[in-house]
Order: structure tokens, then C-alpha cells, then sequence
């Protein structure tokens, strides 16, 4: 099997950008190269990240700025012609406003940035970005946002939901989805969603930020490493 | 060339928890008679196109496109002549 080549794109405020680098290229030895954001090529990447941060200061609205970068419309092609392209925190808010993906990111509930480790249960497992993950009732990853509480309207829901589009919900160590378990009021506890297409992810969690072995939690490594068997197997 | 000011507002189906916080301090304060507290953003800017209707269209667009998100926002505007003395500070 050749190695994946990944895509780390760099906005102006981002700032998970080398953990992704590091947990792609020194964790798990794949191929990685940076795409700053005033530039167009996306260096013959499989998979796009668009990682977190708070890429120009959050101003107007999370991710509404960076949209409109250069790179972006390359990522937007690259997505629709059937490119991988994931989208963390910050990445994910960027998809939501480019349109890649249906809803908007609303300031959590409690109004607090809310930084700590959750259980997410995973709701489709035959998605690229999730086939193939065994013996898990519910993956451990860390959340970081202060605006990660998903919005959308009644139509999109059951459209999404029909279509087996929500990935991963907020849920309790057994892989409960309950209220109890939702930490920023996201509808239906929604921490991940794929397009129709089922070639983009976003979500809330952060997989790059759990991976090193060294860290004592790898969830995140599972989706990295089901997507690069499942695109190139 | 027109002066627009933009009113952004949370559209009423969504819930406002800034505007909830905010209503708390009212209450802190003694002001017990504050009701439904919402908080959106004004903006304003000048549009250098001649003919109203053309200036009304770059404005929504600018509205539609990026200063609001239609999915949880809804926007108004209104444009007026633009005259040296509403303008003077800068």
C-alpha cells in the first residue's frame, strides 16, 4: 500500500494545525505538507484537513472569513469531485459556511469554552471515515470550543438523518446518547456529520489531539487510520 | 454614494443564551421589568454606487453572502444619502 499523502491547511488563527501535522506525520508515518491558504494547490493531497483554531479571530462568525480564502476554493472542487476532506473544530465551522456541509455552529449554550475529554458514539459504521472500527462502544476524544453547539433546521435533520449522515453524537461511556451527556446543546447531541456524498466530515471532537500512544488515549488515530484503509485499499 | 446600516438579529426560532446572560445582570441590577433580551450586531459602511437600486442589490448580496449566515440570522438595512456631516470624524 502506497502512503496516503495528507493536506494540513493554515489559516491566519489556526492553531491545531502542527498537532495534526505531528499526529499524522510523526504518530502514525503518513505523508503530510501544509496548504497556506493564500495558495490554490492542494499538493496532490488525499485528504484535505482543515484543522481548529480561530482562523481570522473568530471575527463575524466562526469560519466565515476563511471560507472566502484562496484555498478554500480549491478544497470546495477537491470536495466535489469526490476528495476527502475533514474538517476539525474550527475546520468544521469553515464547511458549515462554505456550504460543504448543511447546518451552522452556535455559541454553547452555557456561554463557556468548554475544554475536556467526551465520549462519542458512533452512529454509522459504514462510512469511509468509520468503517472498519472494531470493539469500540464509544470513542474517547477531547472537545476545545467555545461555539461547537450544532443548529439546523427540522427538514435538514430528518433529511440528514435518513441518509445516515450524523457520524458521531455526544454520549455517555457505553455509547448512551442522552441529554445528560451533551456538553454545548448541540441538536439531537450531533458532534459529527458527513455530506450526502459521504467524502466530508466535520466535527466538533479533535482526533489529532489523541493519538500518541505516549498520551495514554488513541481514539483519534481510529478514524485516521479506517479512512486511509477504506480510501486506499 | 449611499451610508448603510445593517441590523443583524438571531432569528426568533433560535435560542438566544448571550441575551439570557445578559438579563441576568438586569435582574442583578434591580431591573426587574426587563423582558426577552436578544443581542445582534449593527454594522455600517458606505457603498460608492450611484443609483440606489444597484446599491440596495450589493448590499443584500453582502448581507446574504457574508454578513449574516441565513441559517440562524436575519438581516435588515437601510440606506441614506451620504453627507459630509454624519461623516465628519472620519
Amino acid at each position: 500500500m502506497r502512503k496516503p499523502k495528507f493536506g494540513v491547511v493554515v489559516f491566519p488563527g489556526s492553531n491545531c494545525d502542527h498537532d495534526a501535522f505531528y499526529a499524522l506525520h510523526k504518530v502514525l508515518d503518513y505523508d503530510v505538507n501544509f496548504l497556506w491558504h493564500k495558495n490554490t494547490d492542494l499538493k496532490e493531497s488525499d485528504v484535505v484537513i482543515l484543522p481548529g483554531g480561530f482562523s481570522y479571530g473568530d471575527y463575524l462568525r466562526t469560519g466565515a472569513i476563511a471560507r472566502f480564502s484562496p484555498i478554500m476554493n480549491s478544497v470546495v472542487d477537491f470536495a466535489n469531485n469526490g476528495g476527502y476532506v475533514l474538517g476539525i473544530c474550527n475546520g468544521f465551522q469553515i464547511l458549515l459556511e462554505a456550504g460543504l456541509l448543511p447546518g451552522a455552529l452556535l455559541q454553547n449554550i452555557s456561554l463557556k469554552f468548554i475544554c475536556k475529554d467526551v465520549y462519542l458514539s458512533i452512529e454509522n459504521y459504514e462510512s469511509n471515515f468509520t468503517k472498519g472500527i472494531k470493539d469500540k462502544t464509544a470513542l474517547n476524544l477531547p472537545i476545545a470550543h467555545g461555539d461547537g453547539n450544532y443548529f439546523t433546521d427540522e427538514n435538514t435533520l430528518k433529511e440528514m438523518e435518513e441518509n445516515n449522515q450524523i457520524i458521531l453524537r455526544y454520549a455517555s461511556k457505553d455509547g448512551k446518547v442522552s441529554n445528560e451527556f451533551n456538553p454545548n446543546g448541540s441538536i439531537k447531541n450531533i458532534a459529527g456529520i458527513i455530506n450526502k456524498n459521504g467524502n466530508v466530515l466535520g466535527m466538533m471532537p479533535h482526533p489529532e489531539r489523541s493519538c500518541n500512544p505516549v498520551l495514554a488515549k488513541t481514539d483519534g488515530s481510529l478514524i485516521f487510520n479506517a479512512l486511509v484503509n477504506n480510501i486506499l485499499n | 454614494m449611499y451610508r448603510a446600516k445593517v441590523l443583524i438579529k438571531r432569528r426568533p426560532s433560535i435560542l438566544d443564551p448571550q441575551g439570557k446572560a445578559v438579563e441576568i445582570g438586569a435582574k442583578h441590577l434591580g431591573l426587574t421589568n426587563i423582558k426577552n433580551t436578544r443581542i445582534g450586531k449593527y454594522i455600517e459602511f458606505d457603498v460608492d454606487i450611484a443609483d440606489k437600486t444597484e446599491a440596495e442589490k450589493e448590499v443584500s448580496n453582502y448581507c446574504h453572502k457574508l454578513l449574516a449566515n441565513p441559517i440562524m440570522e436575519d438581516y435588515e438595512f437601510t440606506l441614506s444619502e451620504w453627507t459630509q456631516s454624519e461623516n465628519e470624524e472620519k
